[in-house]
């Protein structure tokens, strides 16, 4: 967890913030007011913190619910940090920022 | 298993649990929800799997398993103990999801159950799934962390139940009884249509599970508290017998081991009767029992020995000692031996056992040795409404039974402090020690026996290696003999017979002697009158010759003298030539008569 980063650190204090493109993962329940605020929680985070370094794919769970089993998703909404490893999950609506940035490992990289 | 009298307006689905259905007159309510509640380790994962595994197996319902508290590799592991074949089922009737979120997963805001239940719904269409449990919810909804969520996403799964309808759906909690607030348990108990409250608590040391059906709308149910046990097959639940007492007495006898106690019994005992055994011991309980059940055997009926503390192979071996042989029996299927330790196991659990046993080996005799041994773990009240259990159960099933109960001291009547159970036994042998002359010799008493005459007499138990038998007792100046001094006096018996016998034999033989002596006195005087008649015969011929030789030497000097014929007449004068042949024929033996006559003095 900490080992990536720190590099990341070093990188962003010698060129630019973020040059590794962080892939995620958002499975929601349609318009499911948890799932609602998700997207607009993350979409907030990405501006903020991430530029245009991110690649991000919603998958609504109530249209996908096979391939979500197989994802291995239980509730949602949860976001899923595929790359940079280490992987990540998320579960909730993503309202506590902080707790999202450290999971995927962008904290570090904002100070 | 439903009564007649009350109304159902419940339609219900059966667990396959047994014991369960009984309880609750006919299982689960169909299509609707219904929660097991209880602390950790009380049997409501078993109960829910276990209902799950049935349906899938007895009825080919697919089911799925959510499990929110343990993952679910686990769980089929836990489960491998039971024979119910999971790990096949888990491939294609059952589902599992692992619905525990991992340690790793971070939490950020609030969640929600939409995806979950719809993932369930996908997976529910795609292998057609007729069960659905869901284990554990209790660690989902403190994961929500807010009572008001905890309230949300449980009207979500109630929903989502009622639009997606199956057999059953079960939700297990884990509420301890002292603290229900945990969850927000009040409204799941509403939510829900039936509870059953699952309990793990020590008595006197051991381990007891219990089952408690606290709500079931719209249908009555056995209310109270019933034991549970785990078994080979899983859970089992100790349901009460029905009240009516509905069983046909037999008119039949089956032997009680041996013919000399089939005798005293009055021909042996009823079958389907119960017997009880009592004695202390060393008092050859065992080898009764192991002589009915080798006479049961042998009449090629199933049977069932279960003997408490000491080990099948034990038995069977030192049994062979006094000729009981049961080996053959164990080797061809007939005969079912079954061992228990007592002391950890409370009495509702082997009665449990004991009735998977039956069910198992459907046994037509039976045997528990010793049925006391049930009071070891426990409290003694549970024990013998245990024993008078397992003697009505066996009377449903017609099952002959001999029990043998060790008793304290050796009157019988302290056997009455004991388990009770000859009052409610048919039959009741008691065996005990004599003790004379330095000996220790058992004794075989039948204290009852209903509705069939027995013998009143005490009798001595002696052990051959041939096997069990049954002798006279004398009684000597109202004590009874037995042992060496029956032997004794046995002795004595023999010894005057062969005396009768000696004296017997003298006798014939000299009336014998006395008869060969006449017989040959006749045969002697037979001979004396044989020869007298041969003497009288030679005498009278002689007589006869004599007395012919005289007239014809008459003749002849007659003739010579040329004297007339005395009587006159012409044969004198004229003589013819046959005369004179004549003459000379009757000359010749003339001179015969001569010789005879010089011979004879």
């Amino acid at each position: 967890m900490r080992k990536l980063p720190r590099k990341k650190t070093k990188r962003g204090a010698s060129g630019p913030p973020v040059t590794t493109v962080v892939v995620m993962r958002l499975y929601i329940a349609n318009n499911a007011p948890n799932s609602v605020r998700a997207v607009a929680n993350l979409a907030a985070i990405c501006k903020e913190h991430l530029g245009d370094k991110y690649k991000l794919e919603i998958i609504d769970v109530l249209e996908y619910p096979l391939r979500a089993l197989a994802d291995g998703i239980l509730v949602t909404p949860s976001l899923a940090k595929l790359s940079p490893s280490p992987a990540a999950k998320i579960v909730g609506n993503l309202s506590d920022k902080g707790s999202v940035l450290q999971a995927l490992g962008i904290a570090e990289l904002v100070e | 298993m439903t009564s007649n009298a009350a109304p159902q307006p419940l339609p219900k689905i059966a667990t396959g649990i047994p014991g369960f259905d009984e309880l609750s007159h006919g299982g689960l309510p169909r299509h609707r929800t219904s929660l097991l509640r209880g602390g950790p380790g009380s049997g409501k994962t078993v109960f829910a799997l276990q209902s799950l595994v049935n349906a899938a197996r007895r009825r080919q319902e697919p089911g799925i398993f959510v499990a929110f508290e343990e993952n679910t590799g686990q769980i089929i592991a836990n489960a491998a103990s039971f024979d119910w074949g999971l790990p096949a089922l888990a491939r294609n009737k059952l589902f599992f999801l692992d619905a525990k979120l991992s340690p790793d997963v971070v939490k950020s805001g609030e969640f929600d159950l939409t995806g979950m239940l719809a993932m369930l719904k996908a997976k529910k269409d795609e292998i057609g799934a007729k069960w659905i449990v869901f284990d554990g919810i209790d660690v989902l909804l403190t994961l929500l962390q807010n009572p008001i969520a905890e309230m949300r996403e449980l009207y979500r799964i109630r929903d989502w139940l009622a639009d997606n309808e199956v057999n059953a759906a079960i939700i297990t909690a884990k509420i301890d009884v002292d603290r229900p607030e945990v969850v927000n348990y009040g409204f799941l108990q509403f939510m829900v249509d039936c509870v059953v409250r699952f309990e793990r608590r020590l008595e006197h040391g051991v381990a007891l599970h219990r089952i408690q059906i606290t709500k079931y709308r719209g249908s009555d149910f056995v209310a109270g508290e019933y034991p549970v046990s785990f078994g080979p097959s899983g859970m089992e639940v100790g349901a009460p017998e029905p009240a009516e007492i509905k069983q046909v007495a037999s008119g039949e006898r089956v032997s009680a081991g041996f013919e000399r106690l089939d005798t005293m019994l009055g021909g042996g005992l009823f079958r389907g009767s119960s017997t009880l055994i009592t004695g202390v011991p060393g008092t050859s309980k065992t080898t009764l029992a192991g002589k009915f059940v080798e006479a049961a055997c042998r009449r090629g009926e199933r049977t069932l020995f279960v003997s408490f503390d000491e080990s099948a192979d034990r038995i069977a071996r030192n049994l062979t000692s006094v000729g009981i042989h049961l080996k053959t029996h164990i080797k061809t299927g007939l005969l079912r031996m079954y061992s228990s330790r007592t002391e950890t196991i409370g009495a509702e659990d082997h009665l449990i056992k004991l009735k998977t046993l039956i069910r198992e080996h459907r046994p037509r005799c039976m045997v528990i040795d010793p049925l006391s041994a049930i009071a070891k773990a426990g409290s003694l009240a549970a024990a013998r409404a245990v024993a008078n259990r397992f003697i009505y159960l066996a009377k449903d099933e017609k099952i002959t039974v001999v029990v043998t109960a060790i008793n304290e001291g050796d009157k019988p009547e302290t056997e009455a402090t004991d388990l009770q159970i000859s009052t409610i036994a048919d039959t009741w042998i008691h065996l005990s020690y004599l003790i004379r002359s330095g000996e220790r010799n058992r004794a075989l008493t039948i204290i009852k026996s209903r509705g069939t005459w027995h013998s009143n007499q005490v009798r001595e138990l002696v052990l051959r290696d041939a096997g069990p038998m049954l002798a006279d007792v004398y009684s000597a100046g109202g004590e009874v003999l037995m042992g060496t001094l029956r032997w004794e006096k046995e002795d004595e018996e023999r010894a005057k017979t062969i005396q009768r016998r000696a004296e017997f034999d003298q006798k014939r033989a000299a009336l014998e002697l006395t008869e060969a002596d006449t017989r040959a006195r006749i045969r002697a005087l037979q001979q004396d009158l044989e020869r007298q008649r041969v003497e009288l015969a030679t005498y009278s011929k002689r007589n006869e010759a004599r007395i012919v030789s005289s007239s014809d030497r008459e003749k002849e000097l007659r003739r010579i003298r040329s004297a007339d014929p005395a009587g006159g007449g012409p044969t004198g004068i004229v003589p013819s030539p046959a005369k004179r042949s004549a003459s000379v024929s009757s000359g010749n033996s003339g001179r015969k008569h001569k010789k005879d006559a010089q011979v004879a003095p």
